[in-house]
């Protein structure tokens, strides 16, 4: 006990100066303030849904829906599919347009970006007015444009536009041949991933020989040969076999209608339409900067090796600008997904149209759904913003 | 000293020949050479380009203008011609429902008030936006209280009639914070003056802004389901700007603080927001609202997705207020502290003046952002411009081919006015900050 070591007393204040003690006392507010409105809320609610008869519980998505979707990736009826079902079948639509979407608006995105810095005057000009038109004019305003302005003046069905090989547009959306796998189909695809599998390894090899010997190969040659050479050239050999993988039914003009074939909503052309042109804008802006912020003494260095422009460009600028390109792109992704939601204005059956729409008016179970509809576009908006951070994290530039 | 090198590989050993001279290096013809025609791949792109335009312009324009109907009263003037002749847009139909679009249903004896509405909403645009107006200070208070207070008196009719019981309530809640205000000043042992002022001026703002909204100014009351068009979608991006900048402040502020759970709970709301679209937020306020409240309380239509919208729009204002902390060298908050600030001090005087005034463009740009997302509210069925439009392209009187593009094409006109404008200013703005950045 005699270890006490007496101490210079420090000066006397009240407790209340300690910033520990503050800190401590303010967050103590904010939860008993945030507990509160959540026990409010909740007692209010449980309330409200006794007094309206609401069911609650996630129950609710074993019952039968009882109504018809019109653009099903899955098995759906209104006789047989349950409010999951329903559920899945928004889900797989809503990625179904993004990813198309994804897809046709990095390439149009990247091509008006590039374009916007051209030597050409026109093509650059042409470039900024788009983005800058595309840019400034309500994503929704644009939706119901495509839909009702441009594609509510296409002709009725018995006076379909005939395209050629097989596709016709009309009031209906698009028909085009529908492709029938026959059993044999899977050896298609088994060369689709043989070529892939073999890109990859040949694309490793070749930068281990080049990092080695400096020696360069053909990668973009080889890599055509492999993904889509291969695939065609087993389809000719199954073809001289006799066997006949894929064949493609054609949709067929009866008197007022088409039959057969495949038809894509105008819905979803309208989606697609809107999402792609008015995402892309936003995606060239974010090439362009991504393009500028490579200073130019990069692109003069990598002259000065003796690099061709094109080297420059693929080997130098790109990967690079890819460094400043990328977190926003993602985002831009993002964006598209959650956007894709506006499908509910011009009715094409997405995971808000279906399950926050339709499956909330009949159910009223507001809070199950809406918890549900959301978790949904926060899990994806959370997994994509860890990947990305994970990906950062490996371009980063590393500092000293 | 002979090197082993090869020198004759190296060094030219003939005289080059002078290049010829460039041909024209000036004038339009050097200049459409120089940049159109500059190559086989150019000159093909120029063409293109040409083809491109060549398909699009002149029917846009022959329909816009050339065909265009500028006057009639109904559908008639709008339809085909019976010569065969085809009708471009409708520019009648707008003209006939302008008022419409502007004030929707709103009394008509009683537009006047929407019009001061406008007006006061310009002045305080014009207000703030003016990097070298008098008085900014002024413009903030006018802007984020008074302005709010009188736009709410005027558009509704104020006169909310909340009684004398109201008022006692109200007379023992102030009591309640000055005597608050007042007790903390006695443990924290310091000056009573500033703690009674601070208090009173809570109450006194209060007050006053109730005070207002109580008192019979005479005007007839206008229900918020007669408005529409132009005045809600200003009033819904009015809202939004108003509340979000404030409350995205404070959830930046959090987001940076050092205290855990309200670091927590900032990140919790920012990104919980954020990863969500706008339309399920929207529906939320909209059928959610009503069950969180006591069963007695019903929430105006219109007031459900102005909520919705203000909060979806604090989370990315906060997120643009972040990058403005960020910003700010530590040296900033250091000196704030060596000068014995406290934290409110520190904010409030020395680094939220310089980080907001560099996040301008980013708030003018998220600003534009929710200006396009309120035509969003049409979807949860208010009566902004995409929605009058919406309801008078179906209207029989107008029943005509053209109407829902002329429709929609005056909306797009309306949209890209107002962002184009903005992000205009945002550039320039971003200039002149620049400016002062370069050495």
């Amino acid at each position: 006990m005699q270890t006490v070591v007496s101490q210079t007393s420090p000066p006397q204040k009240s407790f209340l100066y300690d910033p520990k003690v503050r800190g401590i006392f303010y967050q103590v507010v904010l939860v008993a303030a945030i507990v509160f409105l959540f026990y409010v809320a909740a007692t209010n609610a449980i309330e409200n849904l006794q007094r309206a008869k609401i069911a609650s519980g996630f129950g609710f998505l074993n019952n039968t829906a009882g109504f018809d979707i019109s653009q099903t990736l899955i098995q759906f009826s209104a006789a047989g599919g349950t409010y999951g079902d329903a559920f899945i079948v928004g889900l797989l639509n809503t990625l179904l347009v993004s990813v198309i979407g994804i897809f046709f608006t990095t390439i149009l995105g990247f091509t008006i970006g590039i374009a916007r810095l051209s030597k050409n005057w026109m093509v650059a000009k042409v470039a900024m007015v788009y983005v800058e038109v595309l840019r400034n004019i309500p994503l929704l305003v644009q939706l119901l444009f495509w839909y009702i302005a441009v594609l509510g003046t296409l002709p009725q069905p018995r006076n379909s536009l005939e395209m050629g090989a097989g596709f016709y547009l009309n009031s209906r959306g698009l028909f085009m041949a529908k492709p029938l796998y026959a059993s044999d189909a899977w050896v298609l695809l088994a060369a689709l991933v043989v070529g892939l599998v073999g890109t990859f390894v040949y694309r490793h090899w070749a930068r281990k020989q080049q990092e080695q010997t400096g020696r360069q190969y053909p990668v973009g040659k080889v890599t055509l040969a492999l993904v889509i050479g291969l695939p065609i050239l087993t389809w000719i050999v199954l073809a001289l076999v006799g066997a006949n993988p894929i064949s493609f039914e054609l949709p067929r003009k009866g008197t007022f209608n088409l039959t057969g074939g495949m038809q894509i909503l105008p819905e979803f052309v309208a989606l697609l339409l809107g999402l792609v042109t008015y995402t892309a804008a936003f995606i060239a802006e974010v090439v362009r900067a991504g393009i500028l912020a490579v200073s130019k003494g990069q692109s003069e260095a990598a002259g000065s090796l003796g690099l061709t422009p094109g080297q420059t460009l693929r080997l130098v600028v790109i990967p690079q600008a890819m460094r400043v390109i990328v977190p926003p792109l993602t985002s831009q992704y993002l964006n598209l997904t959650k956007n894709s939601s506006l499908a509910v204005a011009i009715g094409y059956p997405d995971l808000v149209q279906v399950f926050m729409g339709t499956v909330l008016n009949q159910t009223g179970q507001a809070i199950e759904v809406v918890v549900i509809t959301m978790g949904v576009y926060l899990t994806i908006s959370l997994l994509t913003s860890f990947i990305m951070n994970v990906y950062n994290r490996r371009v980063a530039i590393v500092e000293r | 000293m002979s090197t082993a090198v090869d020198m004759p590989r190296f060094v030219r050993a003939k005289q080059v020949d002078a290049l010829p001279p460039p041909n024209l290096a000036r004038g339009p013809i050097a200049w459409v050479r120089e940049n159109l025609f500059s190559g086989p791949f150019n000159t093909i792109l120029t063409l293109v380009v040409f083809y491109l335009l060549y398909v699009t312009v002149p029917p846009l324009v022959k329909f816009l203008f050339i065909d265009a109907v500028w006057s009639g009263s109904d559908r008639a003037a709008c339809r085909a011609d019976s010569g065969g002749s085809e009708a471009g847009a409708c520019w009648a139909f707008i003209f006939d429902k302008i008022n419409y679009f502007i004030y929707g249903s709103y009394t008509i004896s009683e537009r006047w008030r929407v019009n001061i509405f406008f007006a006061l909403l310009a002045i305080g645009v014009a207000w703030l936006l003016w990097l070298k107006a008098p008085r900014r200070d002024l413009g903030a208070v006018y802007f984020f209280w008074i302005f709010p207070v009188l736009s709410y008196i005027l558009l509704t009719g104020g006169n909310a009639d909340l009684g004398a019981r109201f008022w006692l309530g109200f007379a023992i809640f102030a009591a309640l914070v000055i005597a608050l205000f007042a007790f903390a000043a006695a443990i924290l042992k310091t000056s009573m003056r500033p703690a009674l002022i601070m208090g009173g001026g809570i109450v006194a703002v209060i007050g006053i802004t109730l005070a207002l909204v109580d008192i019979d100014f005479g005007l007839a009351h206008v229900p918020t389901s007669l408005w529409g068009g132009i005045l809600v979608t200003l009033l819904v991006a009015t809202v939004g700007i108003v509340v979000s900048l404030p409350f995205g402040i404070v959830l930046a502020l959090g987001r940076r603080s050092k205290l855990p759970i309200v670091r927590m709970a900032s990140v919790i709301f920012i990104e919980f927001v954020r990863g969500v679209p706008l339309i399920t937020v929207l529906i939320m306020a909209n059928t959610m609202l009503p069950l969180f409240l006591p069963g007695d309380i019903t929430v105006d239509r219109l007031l459900r997705p102005l909520i919705g919208t203000a909060l979806f729009a604090s989370a990315y204002m906060a997120e643009v207020v972040r990058g403005g902390l960020q910003a700010m060298p530590k040296g900033q908050y250091e000196g704030a502290m060596s000068l014995g600030l406290n934290y409110p001090q520190m904010m409030t005087l020395i680094i939220l003046p310089q980080a907001l005034r560099i996040v301008i463009p980013g708030i003018v740009n998220t600003f534009i952002g929710l200006f396009k997302d309120t035509s969003l509210v049409a979807i949860v069925g208010i009566f902004d411009l995409v929605k009058t439009i919406e309801a008078s392209r179906i209207d029989p009187a107008w029943a005509a081919p053209t109407i829902g593009i002329t429709g929609y094409a005056f909306a797009a006109l309306f949209y890209f006015v107002f962002c184009f404008g903005m992000s205009r200013y945002s550039l320039g703005v971003e200039r002149r900050l620049a400016a002062g950045q370069k050495r």
